[in-house]
């Protein structure tokens, strides 16, 4: 075959869900400018340079809020990833107890918080059964009980690109008075959420994911009608204000936000949703063209590729993320090979996420993952087909 | 009265907020240092003009901006 792309010289990546690369220029420049030109702490001296700094990570609260429809950008919390988002969340909100119900296609960053306040008492969770990767919103309410504290979803599954009714269950839990916690690590910057009319309490985002933003960002965004006295903070310390009290604040977002903020990778977010912005039909335009890229593979690999196997339906792949596996052969080594031979990153196994791979039938030998980003494009897909082809063959050969 | 007042607030976040909001409505403000004598917070806070105090809180309201207190400038 003759490379068009993956050679020694262009390498090929397909593991955007895992954090996308390469970053937009923009977003480059934004961080080297804080670093080079900027360079104070937010919110801690009155100099300049730490007013300039204020100014760039208030930029990335706005950005962020106008992102999601909110308005007040005091609602948006600052964290260093979406793990530790969901973690102050979940933590926060079921710090004395209580019931949380969650769906079986959960990541490890949800569903292990919730296990370990299991173990250590005083927590229930109800994890209701999604088959075929999607939970159906009926069950989802006959889960709910009258101790219910806090309801977990994830929107859209790392490991298999299918988008769980958050809507639908966002309108259940209202009218059962249930806090939700929707995890967008997958669907920041890529499925279009509003706030002030979607039924989501609170948002939790990655910022080096789907925001094109640097690693080490990440977030949580409260609704305007969310009571945040409901959440305890799970970090204390030092904020810049109050500095007289001994005592954690009780406003946002200094009450979440101890300990000096990652001022550099947040003036790189900032530029990355700028850019999301800039591209034609911005956040839906990303979507479709995702969407699109994951039915071309999809399309060509079922044809051409001997003992390909997705587990999950065509029709239900959304976010440019595809799972599959090739017959009698395990995953990581079909990995391996992409990346040895042909310059494809990608990545095989339970992608963090092993109650997602028992419900899709995958448990516990994983998949090999493709997820795609904004830069990859038909031609590297028709380059990893033809891999796909020549690696299956080897299989035939032995 | 003071020709200059300092809006304190909760949250550092809040002064940023607060002096784009009276930029964008072309007010005359300057992000400075907290003074020691009005608060022991290590941040910063915005000057205005007294004279300019009422629309200053209508600004703030409207933007739904929470702020400590509004004190002269010594």
């Amino acid at each position: 075959m003759n490379p068009p792309a993956g050679t020694p010289d262009k390498l090929i990546y397909f593991d955007n869900a895992a954090t996308t690369f390469p970053k937009p220029q923009a977003v480059v420049d934004a961080v080297v400018d804080y670093m080079t030109r900027i360079g104070g702490n937010p919110g801690r001296s009155g100099h300049q340079l730490s007013i300039d700094a204020g100014e760039i990570v208030f930029s990335a609260r706005e950005a962020v809020a106008s992102l999601f429809g909110v308005t007040n950008p005091m609602r948006v919390i600052f964290c260093s990833n979406a793990t530790d988002a969901l973690n102050l969340a979940i933590q926060g909100m079921l710090h004395d107890g209580g019931h949380a119900v969650t769906t079986a296609m959960e990541h490890n960053s949800t569903i292990r918080p919730l296990r370990e306040l299991e173990r250590r008492g005083g927590v229930e969770v109800t994890v209701v059964p999604s088959p075929g990767g999607v939970v159906d919103p009926a069950d989802f309410e006959k889960a709910l009980r009258s101790d219910t504290r806090l309801a977990v979803v994830n929107h859209a599954s790392n490991a298999f690109g299918i988008i769980q009714p958050l809507g639908a269950i966002g309108d259940i839990c209202r009218r059962r008075g249930v806090v939700l916690l929707a995890d967008c690590a997958q669907t920041a910057g890529l499925v279009p959420i509003d706030m002030k009319k979607d039924p989501v309490d609170i948002i939790a985002f990655a910022g080096h994911k789907g925001l094109y933003g640097p690693t080490g960002t990440g977030g949580l965004l409260l609704s305007e009608g969310f009571d945040h006295g409901m959440m305890r903070p799970l970090k204390y310390g030092g904020t810049g204000s109050s500095s007289d009290s001994v005592y954690q604040p009780d406003f946002l977002p200094d009450m979440y936000e101890s300990g000096t903020l990652n001022a550099a990778g947040l003036s790189g977010l900032c530029a990355g949703i700028k850019y999301i912005f800039s591209l034609q039909e911005g956040v839906r335009g990303i979507h479709l063209r995702k969407k699109d890229l994951a039915a071309y593979f999809l399309a060509r690999a079922e044809e051409r590729v001997r003992g390909f196997d997705p587990p999950a339906s065509a029709s239900l792949v959304e976010t440019g993320v595809i799972s599959f596996n090739i017959e009698g052969m395990e995953p990581s080594d079909v990995a391996y090979h992409l990346s040895d031979r042909y310059n494809i990153m990608c990545r095989a196994g339970l992608h963090c996420a092993p109650m997602a791979h028992r419900t899709m039938g995958t448990f516990p030998e994983g998949a090999v993952r493709f997820s795609f980003g904004v830069f990859n494009t038909k031609d590297e897909i028709d380059y990893a087909i033809s891999a796909l082809e020549e690696i299956s063959a080897m299989k035939e050969a032995g | 009265m003071n020709a200059f007042s300092v809006i304190l607030f909760y949250s550092a976040t809040s002064s940023i907020w607060t002096a784009r909001l009276l930029k964008k409505a072309g007010i005359e403000r300057k992000m400075v240092p907290i003074p020691r004598y009005l608060s022991s917070d290590c941040g910063y806070c915005v000057r205005i003009k007294s004279d300019d105090i009422p629309r200053v809180r209508e600004v703030l309201e409207k933007g739904g901006v929470e702020f400590a207190r509004i004190e002269a400038w010594k």
